[in-house]
């Protein structure tokens, strides 16, 4: 197996998508137009934000059914491929973070870090406010300082200064909080773990198998959805699990793997 | 002039006032006033655009080669613009400094430098790209003779840069095929002079505008294309909304249809209907409307053949050879032979027919064509009544009526409207007209037309009333016209065909006698012609476009590049000429040398250098000059045989006797001569003083000339004598142009200038001294002399043909013609079903090689668009926005559509300007012309528009 | 135990207080700023926009409109250019809405921030409907206003005669000239900006702006005696009650209050 399929496919997925929007406008191509907002599949099928949408909808706008169609897709789509495989497999957010993450690694920042200061839930806590906020301004409020849409927007449609917000995120988790944007702050990835929670492609863990080298904590973004390692032989069934596979690729014991969930095993395992 | 001042003061208070400051502004102070702004010196010239004429000041700063054009303003003392400006005049000052200025000479050379016509450009020396010319022209000599050098000329050639070439072309080369771009755009107009007063340009002048009731345009979108009249034409309807009337007969709606009381579209070629419709009602309906008085004293009647084509290639010249069973012939495919073989044969058409039945045609009849011939003869009152008959308002209604989705009976009423305008009696009515009549397969007919309905009613020659023709170019009259550097003419309406005519340039020219060449028919589409049949081996391109303004344009550029030939393009900028072109010879444009320019009423104009040329740019007379001096007695004065036969004596035995040598130049002769000596450098006095004359000192720059050695200068003062000379041929025949120095001093004049005095309305024995003195020889006491002297002896007829081959003379007198209505040869069918019209906007000059290069302009108005009805769109599948391709039988061009422009036209028609190189619409035109003046019809062609 | 208890209570309610304050810092920053940020109302946008904060409330700001216009016209505001970010403008200076008969931004829209009824007539679309925008002119500026034969603003107008037309006007300086003056019609003017992109002045003389920042209103309580059509701004009318400084008090208190009626 290669080292870093995963990796390797992750790449080629968001560098693809993004690829394809780019085209899109730049040269007419008619497979994915728009952007990861609200786009058009082959000139036919809408897809859509569902968060974008839902602070929309709170902000007080009368949708067209086209974007509400397609934040059902896209709603669907996740909650059955696994809620936060977004934030690994589409967003352009994530090679920003992954980067910051690797250096951190480099210059070992690790070692100097401090318990964070904030907890995982924070985002929760973002994801409410800023639908309050939509609520009370009238606007999809994440949507004027989402770095992620001033990213993927910029790449297709020009940059400006968004530059300047992929690099905040970069920076901010190179120095100040490890995996500190997709891991505490954003309330995009809030809102995937929330309808990711019962999705169907699972990391399984074979404790048998473990050494208990923890590599795998080491590299996953979410670590504490990994409090099963060694311990236990079950699923990682937290929604903020991205899916990322890094811990599979870590893993020099095959003890993590995909699988598909078996909701019947599930309910046998909590009983 | 007490009666004039008088008329004028109770016509309009304010064209009194205009009048009154208008008249020779003296005073070198008024030019040089105004140079309070810190080191700018404001000197006048003139607009470098239209044939308006509109005054200017040029400011200028920086000392030497660094002194630019820096500002513009409209010249507040100029009579025809009173300081305004259109938006093209407005950008004068930024016209010559386009960052693609042709700065040195270029030539197609190979890699080892040598000349290859499949090389690249490749930049050279002055003196290489002169030894290039030298040389081919030569060969040319050689394989055809004078008639195997030829220039492509110019209506906006100063008048010295067209008195240089024309000395050189037909004194020098003894070739006469020199021919102006003018012949594009007055040709019809200069004929139609020619015919009806035998003198060429208009009577009136622009007061007629504010001195006038009704203004008629004819095929004239003067509200673009000469907007300060149009502006005038909008204050004369204000002034007096009521009794003042417009109308406009066009064949699609323009911006000039805004101002009209009426507008008349009319379908293509059918404004010979109209005229003849008014002429009708005129003498069968309101025979009381004639002033017999006025036409027993000043008017005969005439006619002459009508079966003379439609100057398009004719069977048997070179490139229709040989004709293959496919219907193809020469280098011409079968489709563009559908339209070819008109020339010499086409059926009489239903709609025709009842026009021509008068001349013995009736529908079905095959009409056999002759070349066309200006031939023509007197014919009685009543022969002229007959020749009228058909054009009964059915009739006329039923085959002008130009928008289908307009009812015959509306369009009747304002046929009826129109005549009852022209007729009305004490009405005054100006016709104006510009290229709708004169591009056009009869557009010298067209033009007669128009004098026939005010001559009348004897509403011709008056101040506020008379038809009028008004110019394109800015010095087509001044330099093309007046000048003469067209295939058959001379200074000063002198033709090349007239021995008399001819002795008197020879002798002030100082060539011998017999070394002008008779024979002058290389006119601007034969020289194009000539090149395709291999006759004419060295064209050389002057102040103007040859190349993209020329219809039928694939060939004319397959020849240039395909065929042994040597093209010199003379410009500015790098246009489509440049580009076919061999070698190109950068030019100073307009600011960075002396000149003059004349305009549409008559108006000479003249302005002094204010810069010094970019990079090595030297001006086109300069460059006449400088090729005189390769060629000597020995090399040109030969004997030669034309094409027809007809032979070119030697006359270097003369030219010896004279006290040439055999080695003498043609510099010497021509330009650098005893007379030329005596106009002298003079930099301590006016109009010399504090101004650069590259050409007469050299300048700063020291450009290397085509010796090799830095040119000096050729110490005298060269323009003066250019234009003093040329002036000499007009001075006491009623063409009389003031001296040099006075048109420093003044914003123009009109001629003829005599003793000091402009000519407001010429023919008339109140404004006209020259009509005066005619009118007060032949004594028939009459307020008119049409003095003009050409043709003025006819042999009678009918209007069938002569029947009494005796010339009788007719002093004085003005012609009325019979001509009937005849379709073009190419109409719309089912294949080619819409007509083309071409032309231009208010923001491009011509081929746009200037304003395309102003940004402002540039992004103005960008691209060509196809204009187009909304339905015609909707029923090709196109939409606003949409490109589409308009094609016609020789070559197709990819516009975008525009529905809701400045240009509506009927369904039936689609209008493209011609300025943009991108949409290369005269790929698609035909270079069907008029066969009597030679000027293309790029007004209609037959074309079918589909979806790119 | 009781007293930990107590601690873990007073630790919890800090904490949870600690927290809420965070949240509120967040939020006043965060809202200051999309404030801020959605303040600015002079960008153009595309034909068929909801208007003012509906257009701002309604686009996902997914760029279909951006790629569907066939004349690369709208752009995507980024950072940094003032403008909403996300949301498409465009500047016709630079290039105009050429007004496509079609409008292919329109029915891109998949959230109906670009309302194809409002460019609708008779359930087909309309371009001219569009309302983009007010078109006016600097008459200082304007060179037809100095008497140059310009128009090219005019000539640009794809609404011309009606949007654009020209007012004929006599030049007393020269005595034989007239202005031809650009009026814009806001009634018909779309904002397309083509006279703009048009302009030939340095800075243009004619420029676009959106309606609601250059037109004025009239109040309901007076209609125009001579056009009918103008009592259709009744439908809005209301009660009209007024104040001003002098009407403030009760009628009773200021004939009570007798000032210095009585003085010297």
């Amino acid at each position: 197996m290669i080292k870093h399929k995963y990796m390797i496919l992750r790449r080629l997925t968001q560098i693809g998508v993004m690829l394809l929007y780019v085209g899109a406008n730049f040269w007419g191509w008619k497979v994915l137009e728009g952007n990861l907002s609200a786009s058009k599949l082959f000139e036919k099928i809408p897809l859509a934000d569902p968060y974008a949408v839902l602070q929309m909808t709170v902000a007080g706008a009368t949708l067209a059914s086209d974007v509400i169609i397609g934040a059902v897709i896209i709603t669907v789509l996740y909650a059955l491929i696994g809620g936060r495989a977004f934030c690994s497999w589409v967003c352009p957010i994530n090679m920003v973070t992954d980067a910051a993450n690797w250096l951190r690694r480099k210059l070992r920042m690790n070692q100097v870090a401090k318990k964070p200061p904030v907890y995982r839930n924070a985002r929760y806590w973002v994801l409410g406010l800023s639908l309050i906020l939509s609520y009370l301004l009238g606007v999809a409020a994440f949507e004027f300082v989402s770095p992620i849409s001033m990213l993927h927007r910029g790449i297709v449609f020009g940059l400006g200064f968004g530059w300047a917000a992929a690099l905040s995120v970069f920076l901010f988790d190179l120095f100040i909080l490890k995996n500190g944007w997709c891991g505490y702050v954003c309330p995009l990835g809030g809102f995937y773990s929330t309808i990711g929670r019962f999705s169907l492609i699972r990391v399984t863990h074979d404790a048998e198998k473990c050494t208990e080298c923890m590599h795998c904590k080491e590299v996953c973004p979410e670590h504490q959805v990994l409090f099963m390692i060694g311990k236990e032989s079950i699923p990682v069934l937290s929604g903020e699990c991205t899916n990322c596979a890094r811990c599979i690729e870590v893993c020099n014991d095959d003890a993590l793997n995909f699988h598909i969930r078996s909701f019947a095993q599930q309910v046998k395992k909590e009983k | 002039m007490a009666l004039t001042r008088r008329e004028f003061l109770k016509s309009s208070a304010a064209a009194s006032a205009a009048a009154a400051i208008g008249m020779q502004v003296p005073s070198e102070l008024e030019a040089a006033a105004g140079n309070a702004e810190a080191g700018w010196r404001w000197d006048k010239a003139a607009c470098r655009f239209c044939g308006t004429g509109c005054g200017i000041m040029l400011a200028t700063t920086g000392e030497g080669k660094d002194r630019k054009i820096v500002a513009v303003k409209g010249d507040p003392a100029a009579p025809v613009n009173r300081g305004l400006n259109c938006i093209k005049g407005y950008f004068n000052a930024k016209i010559m400094y386009g960052a693609d200025r042709l700065t040195t000479p270029l030539l197609r050379v190979n890699e080892k430098g040598e000349f290859d016509k499949h090389g690249k450009f490749a930049p050279v020396s002055w003196k290489r790209a002169f030894d290039e010319m030298e040389k081919h022209i030569r060969k040319a000599l050689k394989a055809s003779g004078p008639e195997g050098v030829a220039v492509f000329a110019s209506g906006q050639y100063t008048i010295m840069e067209g008195y240089a070439a024309q000395k050189m072309m037909k004194g020098g080369f003894r070739s006469n095929a020199i021919d102006p771009n003018a012949r594009h755009c007055m040709a019809s107009a200069v004929v139609g002079f020619y015919q009806t007063f035998g003198i060429d340009e208009p009577s009136g002048c622009y007061d007629d505008i504010e001195l006038t009731d009704t203004i008629v345009t004819w095929g004239s979108n003067m509200a673009e294309m000469h907007p300060i009249l149009w502006s005038r034409v909008t204050d004369r309807k204000l002034s007096d909304p009521d009794n003042v009337k417009v109308v406009n007969i066009q064949t699609y709606t323009h911006r000039t249809c805004d101002l009209g009381d009426f507008n008349i579209i009319f379908k293509p070629q059918t404004d010979l209907l109209l005229w003849n419709y008014l002429a009708r009602e005129i003498v069968y309906n309101h025979p009381e409307a004639i002033d017999w008085d006025f036409i027993k004293k000043n008017i005969i009647f005439t006619a002459g053949p009508v079966n003379i084509g439609y100057g398009m290639r004719r069977k048997g010249e070179k490139s229709l050879t040989p004709e293959r069973p496919d219907g193809s012939a020469g280098k011409y495919s079968a489709k563009e032979m559908q339209t070819i073989r008109q020339e010499m044969v086409h059926k009489v058409s239903e709609d025709e027919a009842p026009a021509l039945a008068p001349y013995g045609y009736k529908a079905g009849d095959e009409m056999h064509h002759t070349p066309g011939t200006l031939k023509h003869w007197e014919i009685s009152f009543e022969e002229y009544k007959k020749s009228l008959a058909p054009y009964t308002l059915d009739y006329v209604a039923r085959v002008a009526k130009g928008d289908p989705d307009e009812s015959i009976e509306s369009f009747k009423k304002k046929l009826q409207d129109l005549a009852a305008l022209y007729i009305e009696k004490d009405r005054k009515v100006v016709s104006f007209w510009t290229m709708g009549m004169n591009q056009h397969t009869r557009g010298t007919w067209d033009n007669t037309l128009s004098y026939n309905v005010h001559f009348l009613l004897n509403k011709q020659a008056k101040p506020g009333s008379g038809a009028f023709s008004l110019t394109g170019q800015p010095s087509a009259c001044g330099t093309a016209r007046e000048v003469g550097t067209f295939c058959h003419r001379l200074p000063a309406d002198m033709m090349v065909k007239n021995p008399k005519h001819r002795k008197i340039v020879e002798k002030k020219w100082q060539i011998p006698e017999g070394t002008l060449n008779p024979v002058g028919n290389q006119h601007i589409m034969k020289i194009h012609r000539d090149i395709e049949d291999g006759v004419v081996k060295f064209a050389w391109v002057n102040v103007c476009n040859a190349y993209q303004d020329s219809a039928s344009a694939k060939h004319w550029i397959k020849a240039a590049r395909t065929m042994d030939n040597f093209i010199v393009t003379s410009d500015g900028y790098p246009g489509i000429s440049a580009k076919v072109s061999d070698l190109i010879l950068p030019s100073a444009m307009i600011y960075e040398k002396w000149g003059a320019y004349g305009n549409a009423e008559r108006r000479t104009q003249h302005w002094r250098q204010q810069v010094l040329p970019v990079g090595d740019a030297m001006s086109d007379t300069w460059q006449w000059v400088e090729l005189s001096k390769r060629f000597t007695v020995d090399d040109l004065w030969g004997g030669y045989t034309l094409r027809n036969g007809k032979k070119l004596p030697d006359v270097r035995k003369k030219a010896y006797a004279m006290g040439y040598k055999p080695d003498t130049t043609m510099f010497e002769i021509l330009f650098a001569n005893d007379r030329a000596k005596s106009y002298k450098i003079d930099l301590n006095s006016f109009p010399q003083k504090g101004y650069d004359n590259t050409e007469c000192l050299g300048d700063e720059r020291n450009v290397v000339g085509s010796d090799g050695k830095v040119f000096k200068g050729y110490g005298f003062m060269i323009h003066q004598y250019l234009f003093e000379e040329y002036a000499w041929f007009g001075r006491g025949h009623g063409h009389d142009l003031a001296d040099f120095v006075t048109y420093h001093k003044v914003r123009g004049l009109k001629w003829p200038v005599v003793n000091g005095k402009e000519t407001a309305w010429r023919f008339n024995v109140k404004y006209d001294p020259y009509a005066a003195k005619h009118a007060k020889e032949n004594g028939r006491g009459s307020e008119f002399a049409f003095y003009g002297p050409l043709a003025k002896a006819l042999p009678k007829g009918t209007l069938t043909g002569i029947t009494d081959k005796k010339k009788t003379p007719l002093p004085d007198k003005a012609k009325i013609f019979a001509r009937p209505y005849m379709q073009p040869p190419e109409i719309p069918d089912a294949e080619y079903d819409t007509w083309l019209c071409t032309g231009r906007v208010l923001e491009h000059w011509h081929s746009g090689t200037m304003t395309m290069r102003v940004p402002e302009l540039y992004r103005a108005v960008p691209e060509a668009l196809c204009y187009m009805h909304p339905k015609t769109a909707e029923e090709k599948g196109l939409k606003q926005g949409d490109l589409c391709w308009i094609e016609s039988r020789r070559g197709r061009v990819k516009a975008r559509v525009e529905t809701r422009g400045r240009n509506r036209p009927p369904r039936t028609l689609v209008f493209v300007p011609w300025f943009d190189e991108r949409v290369f619409i005269n790929k698609v035109t035909l270079d069907a012309t008029c066969p009597m003046s030679k000027q293309t019809d790029y007004k209609k062609c037959a074309v079918k528009i589909y979806k790119a | 135990m009781k007293n930990d208890a107590g601690n873990d209570r007073r630790k919890f309610l800090l904490t949870m207080a600690r927290d809420v304050g965070l949240l509120a810092f967040g939020g006043f920053i965060w809202s200051a700023y999309v404030d801020e940020a959605v303040a600015n109302k002079l960008a153009l946008r595309p034909p068929g926009a909801l208007k003012g904060k509906d257009f701002l409330k309604t686009c996902i700001k997914c760029g279909m409109c951006v790629e569907a216009c066939p004349y690369d016209t709208l752009k995507l505001a980024s950072p940094g250019e003032n403008i909403p970010i996300g949301t498409p403008y465009f500047e016709p200076r630079d290039v105009p809405c050429y007004m496509c008969t079609d409008i292919p931004c329109v029915p891109a829209c998949p959230t109906g921030a670009l309302d194809v009824e409002s460019v609708s007539t008779d359930g087909k679309l309309d371009i001219n409907k569009a309302d983009m925008g007010v078109a006016i002119v600097d008459e200082k500026n304007c060179i037809a206003f100095w008497g140059i034969q310009c128009d090219a603003c005019y000539r640009a107008c794809p609404v011309m005669d009606k949007a654009l037309y020209l007012e004929y006007d006599k030049n007393d300086r020269t005595g034989k000239h007239a202005y031809l003056k650009p009026i814009v019609d806001p009634d018909y003017c779309t904002g397309c900006g083509m006279c703009e992109h048009a302009c030939v002045t340095k800075k243009p003389a004619i420029i676009v702006r959106p309606r609601e920042l250059v037109m004025g209103e009239v109040g309901t309580h007076y209609v125009k005696g001579w056009d009918k059509k103008d009592e259709k701004r009744l439908e809005n009318a209301h009660e009209i009650h007024t104040v001003t400084p002098r009407s403030e008090k009760k009628a009773v208190d200021t004939l009570n209050d007798m000032g210095g009626l009585l003085d010297d």
